[in-house]
């Protein structure tokens, strides 16, 4: 690969990997789960924040934000710093939401105190941050959101409720979509720093399908939110709204964000040993043939996302500045889906063993994996939304609505 | 007398599957399942799972003769077919009952295919009431009906048989093993001792698994010719699962067209989506595809045993992918509800694709299917 890096961003690379390397921390008792959206026992909260602390503090986490706002003030560091971080094989950063999300939501929307006063604890994961956008009855549709919020003197009183919400149960803040005006379905939502630990907020723990825990439900009954805890102007929140979900599908930029520190290339480099490992009829899945086309298939798609990244870096081979950022969410959450598809497939029956069973193969990682990959094909606007918004504002096809 | 229907599928049969889905539509076997498995949710931090079931209504699905449904008659049986077996094998799955039913069945043909005087005997054991499973598989999971790990020597079962299916429900085992190389088939209680069980935990909650251990123990040979057999019966075991897959799969689709009907987003049910709308159609066609392979494979198994091996296996192969997509786009089309514990998706979600590898997948299949052409 033709290398374009600075003799500072090599240096500060070669720091990032040395440090790993002597800081990484011993695994957990019990396993961590697969991502960072399905940490719910205390033992695991409080091991991932110092983790997360460590790392900013060693200028991991945060590098290319402004020293004002808690940042280490370089420039175009933290590509280097969160590549390292995977390579490692590191632990993820439990403050997912508040690095990927909250952290540039701030950047881009937040007044001067505010940055100072929120940021610096997103990056050590001492405050954790939720993210409160969908409803009951606003998921895909997320501009029918209901929850209110009535003007109150300096403050603002918000009712409804907020489902799914990740990290609900930990969180400190949530970046909360309110309606502040009924007659305006885009104009009439507004952006707030939301108080979990405010009076009338209740969470209450959702189960996934692979029996874990992880998002919520979220009441608001009379919560109380001052006004400057508002983030841009009244009526605004849409807008900012969309600036948090660019981020949130991995078009923006950044700060650091690891919810899963697997990457698929080391998914499918497992899935080849595995095939080389799997036997059928009397040979390994390697030497067949139909195996070998469908992981090599993989491999070329895990490539091409890769590449695709790379390119990013080209602008003029971009044909748009949305048009590959936008692919990203969509094409690595089908990607993460069949790697898993498959790899079920070729253990056959070893495929039905379950975290905890002596025999599983990786302890069950695949069949905990595979079900987990809907967290992507589904959430932050589903494949078939991403869909949509690819056909609609990159190729201009006619808008479904 | 009514025109005979093709399948061989009759007003017998009609009325069987009719009242098999009443039948479970009546005792709603998965709020007692979620009854019976309230606090094994974490896989982490949750307690283990015993692999429950209600027995009283095994005892009424015995009663209502459903054990003895393939038994021949010599045996005390009723003496039907395969069609009529995969007409309440698919029932079960539609229900996504735990039950030994299918693992009863499939032994059932086994035994049939068999037809010696233990078999019969063994046959009657059932058409009484006794479950059976099978115990046919390796360690390697291999799909060969020569695999088994067990051996026999001295009339003595030793070694191990791995994912056997509906352990903790049932009463007797039908084991594969090898004397010198050459597979018999073996019926062996549970109860006897030297019979060593251990419980896998598994993804799919309406079933069980586990490993069966012999130390030494004797066993009543039912078959001195156990690869043939097992070879024989191979199209109506494949055929029972594929059944009990359609049967799901159909579950999945009626309940996410059913919600693509009232979920509304964007002011519009979200079936109105061609996204939504289209995926749904080809469930439905997948299925369609699935559930006629199954019916041919039963009727080619019944009626003309030259067929049955390519017929099974086309059906099986067509079983197992559609498990995948149904349960795939079943999940994605619910969204976040279809994700959770609590939604019954789920569950039959984890029980297809626990199907989709029992007797090998679709790539499997058609490899197998291949070799008759
Ligand atoms: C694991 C997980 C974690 C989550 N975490 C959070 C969180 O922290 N905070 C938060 O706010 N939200 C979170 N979500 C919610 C997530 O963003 C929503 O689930 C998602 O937006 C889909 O909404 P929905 O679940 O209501 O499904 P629906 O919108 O009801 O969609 C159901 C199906 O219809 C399809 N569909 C809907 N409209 C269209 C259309 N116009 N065209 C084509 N197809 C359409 C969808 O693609 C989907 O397949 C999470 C979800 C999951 C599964």
């Amino acid at each position: 690969m033709a290398s374009t890096e600075t003799t500072e961003q090599r240096e500060f690379r070669e720091y990032c990997s040395a440090w790993l390397i002597e800081h990484k921390p011993p695994p957990t008792k019990i396993p961590l789960p697969q991502a960072a959206y399905e940490v719910t026992s205390e033992d695991h909260r409080s091991y991932l924040v110092d983790w997360q602390a460590k790392c900013y503090e060693a200028g991991l986490i945060a590098t290319d934000v402004p020293k004002e706002y808690g940042g280490h003030g370089h420039d175009h560091f933290q590509q280097i710093a969160s590549t390292e971080v995977r390579r490692a094989n590191a632990p993820y950063f439990i403050n997912w939401i508040g690095l990927g999300m909250a952290a540039p939501t701030l950047l881009a929307h937040g007044t001067e105190e505010q940055r100072k006063t929120f940021l610096p604890p997103i990056f050590s994961g001492e405050e954790i941050w939720c993210q409160g956008f969908s409803e009951p009855g606003a998921g895909s549709d997320l501009v029918s959101l209901q929850t209110s919020a009535v003007k109150d003197g300096d403050n603002w009183v918000v009712n409804g409720s907020k489902v799914w919400t990740s990290l609900g149960h930990f969180a400190k803040w949530m970046l909360l979509l309110a309606r502040t005006d009924k007659n305006d379905r885009y104009n009439g939502i507004t952006y707030f720093i939301g108080p979990m630990e405010a009076q009338g907020v209740t969470v209450q723990p959702i189960h996934k399908m692979t029996g874990e825990s992880g998002f919520n439900e979220v009441f608001l009954e009379d919560v109380v939110v001052p006004d400057h805890y508002r983030i841009d102007e009244v009526g605004k929140g849409w807008q900012v709204a969309m600036s948090t979900l660019t981020n949130e599908r991995g078009a923006g930029t950044g700060v650091g964000a690891i919810a899963n520190s697997e990457s698929p290339f080391a998914a499918i480099e497992q899935l080849i040993a595995l095939a080389k490992r799997e036997k059928r009829n009397g040979r390994t899945l390697w030497e067949d043939p139909v195996w070998r086309d469908k992981l090599i298939k993989l491999y070329e798609r895990t490539e091409a996302a890769t590449q695709n990244f790379r390119r990013l870096g080209v602008k003029e081979l971009n044909g748009g500045a949305m048009r590959i950022p936008l692919q990203g969410k969509l094409t690595g959450s089908e990607l993460g889906q069949a790697l898993h598809q498959t790899a079920l497939s070729m253990l056959g029956m070893k495929s039905s063993l379950y975290i905890g069973d002596p025999n599983a193969e990786e302890d069950g990682r695949w069949a905990l994996g595979y079900m987990n990959t809907y967290t992507g094909t589904i959430s932050g606007g589903s494949s078939e939304i991403q869909r949509n918004i690819l056909g609609e504002r990159v190729l201009g096809l006619p808008k479904t609505k | 007398m009514a025109q005979p229907k093709d399948f061989g599928y009759g007003e017998e049969q009609e009325m069987l599957k009719d009242s098999a889905r009443r039948f479970m539509e009546d005792k709603q076997p998965l709020l007692a399942l979620r009854a019976s498995i309230k606090g094994t949710e974490d896989p982490y931090f949750g307690e283990s799972r015993t692999g429950s079931y209600d027995k009283a209504v095994w005892n009424e699905m015995i009663g209502l003769g459903w054990t003895a449904l393939a038994v021949p008659e010599a045996a005390g049986g009723v003496g039907m077919n395969l069609v009529t077996a995969i007409a309440v094998a698919e029932e079960v799955g539609r229900a996504g009952m735990p039950t030994p039913l299918t693992s009863t069945l499939q032994s059932t043909f086994v035994l049939r295919e068999s037809g010696t005087d233990s078999a019969m005997s063994w046959l009657s054991k059932i058409a009484e009431g006794t479950s059976m499973a099978l115990a046919i598989y390796g360690e390697d999971g291999s799909l060969e009906a020569d695999s088994t790990d067990i051996t026999v020597s001295n009339g003595k079962l030793n070694g191990t048989s791995w994912y056997v299916q509906d352990l903790q429900k049932i009463d007797s085992l039908l084991v594969a093993a090898k004397d010198e190389g050459a597979v018999k088939l073996y019926c062996v209680d549970l109860k006897v001792s030297g019979v060593d069980l251990q419980f896998d935990r598994i993804v799919d909650l309406t079933r069980d698994q586990g490993r069966v251990t012999f130390n030494d123990v004797s066993a009543e040979c039912v078959c001195e010719d156990g690869a043939s057999t097992l070879q024989k019966a191979m199209p109506a075991l494949l055929t029972l699962i594929s059944a009990d897959i359609a049967g799901g799969c159909e579950w999945l689709l009626q309940a996410t067209a059913e919600y693509a009907k009232v979920r509304t987003q964007f002011d519009r049910p979200i079936g109105f989506f061609q996204a939504v709308k289209h995926p749904i159609v080809n469930m439905m066609i997948l299925g369609d595809q699935t559930r006629s392979l199954v019916y041919a494979a039963a009727c080619a198994y019944d009626t003309d045993p030259d067929n049955s091996h390519k017929a099974a296996h086309l059906a099986k192969s067509s079983a197992s992918d559609t498990a995948e997509f149904c349960a795939n786009r079943a999940t994605q089309l619910h969204g976040g509800i279809g994700f959770t514990w609590e939604h019954d998706v789920q569950i039959y979600h984890k029980r297809v694709m626990h199907s989709q590898q029992l007797f090998g997948d679709g790539i499997w299949q058609r490899e197998k299917a291949a070799t008759y052409f």
